[in-house]
């Protein structure tokens, strides 16, 4: 039994089955309320939802049992009396060990957890960065939005931010550099390219096996890290578009990746065909996925926070769902997929609990 | 000295969160001071009605004596006042 958590614009969606088959929605939490991420932290088993609320803001809540109430995590907030205000939590991740949990979310901000997430403390040195006033949002604000942490350090961290490029620390976050050097913004003239700090990281993910190798999609370009994210190399040769969002890997393989390109123009998939595109050798050529996905009439809008997986190798599960309330699932690392569900809310994150 | 009381009525989450019922004697000048007046009080509100510059959650309506107010609203003593979400949404 796989358990999917759906965050969806109305709420969120707890769904389970068998891989292979349509899932069952087996709760809701925070009906009508969008939920922009959910995870569960595997060694507690508790459970994480970001929700902002149209009424009361954006908040963390958690819960160790889903038939139970959820509560709210407190420190969820900027410092009182500044001159900006949280709006939202984009995303919610926990080191290997478990011990810490990073919560990123708009505006450009980062919290860490030490309690399992009851209470959070801001990132004081990244709010406070001197170049922050250079920061731009993009359409969907200025957010974090991809938070890595290395295996069996969790004082190494790399967050990519839209739109204010690739942050490295070594340091437990005491300290941020960046890491932006080889990646090119199409989207500014040529003459501020090399100094851009603006730079519209869409999402960006860590081997589990080699952590020194990041995948980052751009907005405009595909990117691999060999030197844990001081340097990228563009690997979008052979994809169909080389605009896109989310990226999902093989923990098994740390020469694997997946994406789901979107044409740049209207950022839907390309020609109303559902692909999944795969590389294993590191970006040098990519495999379209498609058996059991729609491959025609079907113009899909997948978030960045929408496509997820589980276990790995042969048996690695794979997991997407679109703004149109479909999602996908593979239970064979993409070989073939199926319809998990058709008619949920707009999707805005899944995650395998 | 006396001070100047206003009687608060919470409902649902808020009124969740405060706790000890749903109305409340707060203390403020105007409909600003007596929200940052309410949120310090009852620590389990901080943040959701006033965001952290201290202003009014967009989509929040507040009344006094039945009449929407604004931040910045005298409140007198024995007012009462209604905070709700606006109707908003789709």
């Amino acid at each position: 039994m796989t358990e999917l958590l759906v965050g969806t614009r109305k709420g969120l969606f707890v769904l389970e089955g068998e891989p292979g088959a349509n899932f069952a929605i087996t709760r809701r939490a925070f009906e009508g309320e969008p939920v922009d991420y959910a995870m569960r932290e595997p060694h507690s088993g508790r459970v994480f939802a970001a929700v902002t609320s149209p009424f009361w803001g954006p908040r963390i809540w958690f819960t160790d049992d889903l038939d139970d109430d959820w509560q709210p995590a407190t420190g969820v907030a900027l410092p009182k009396g500044g001159d900006q205000a949280l709006k939202r939590i984009w995303v919610i991740v926990a080191s290997d060990d478990g011990s810490r949990l990073w919560a990123g979310g708009d505006p450009g901000v980062l919290f860490e957890s030490r309690d399992c997430g009851a209470t959070w403390q801001l990132n004081h040195a990244l709010f406070e960065h001197p170049t922050r006033p250079r920061w731009r949002p993009d359409s969907g604000g200025l957010s974090v939005h991809s938070i890595a942490p290395w295996p069996g350090d969790p004082g190494r961290l790399a967050l990519a931010i839209s739109a204010a490029g690739v942050w490295l620390t070594d340091d437990g976050g005491a300290t941020w550099r960046h890491g932006n050097a080889g990646i090119v913004a199409d989207y500014l003239p040529q003459e501020a390219r090399a100094s851009a700090i603006d730079l519209c990281v869409h999402h960006l993910e860590r081997a589990q096996g080699r952590p020194e190798r990041l995948f980052l999609q751009f907005h405009g370009g595909v990117y691999r890290s060999d030197d844990a994210g001081e340097s990228w190399q563009d690997i979008a040769a052979g994809l169909p578009s080389d605009f896109g969002f989310p990226v999902v890997l093989d923990p098994a393989d740390p020469d694997s990746a997946y994406l789901i390109p979107v044409a740049t123009a209207d950022r839907v998939t390309p020609g109303g065909r559902v692909l999944v595109w795969e590389t294993r050798d590191a970006g040098a050529n990519w495999i379209a996925r498609g058996e059991g996905l729609p491959q025609s009439d079907a113009y899909l809008q997948v978030l960045r926070q929408s496509f997820a997986g589980a276990g790995d190798g042969d048996e690695l599960q794979l997991y997407f769902g679109a703004t149109s309330g479909e999602m996908f699932g593979s239970r064979d690392a993409g070989a073939t997929w199926f319809t998990v569900a058709s008619r949920l809310p707009a999707i805005a994150s899944v995650r395998v609990g | 000295m006396l001070v100047d009381m206003a009687i608060v009525r919470l409902r649902g989450q808020l009124e969740k969160l405060a706790g000890s019922g749903s109305q409340h004697e707060v203390q403020g000048a105007t409909v600003n001071e007596l929200l940052a007046t309410l949120e310090s009080t009852h620590g389990a509100l901080e943040g959701w009605i006033l965001d952290e510059r201290g202003v009014l959650r967009r989509h929040i309506n507040v009344f006094v004596n039945g009449e929407i107010a604004q931040p910045d609203t005298a409140v007198s003593d024995g007012d009462r006042i209604e905070i709700l979400p606006a109707i908003s949404g789709g």
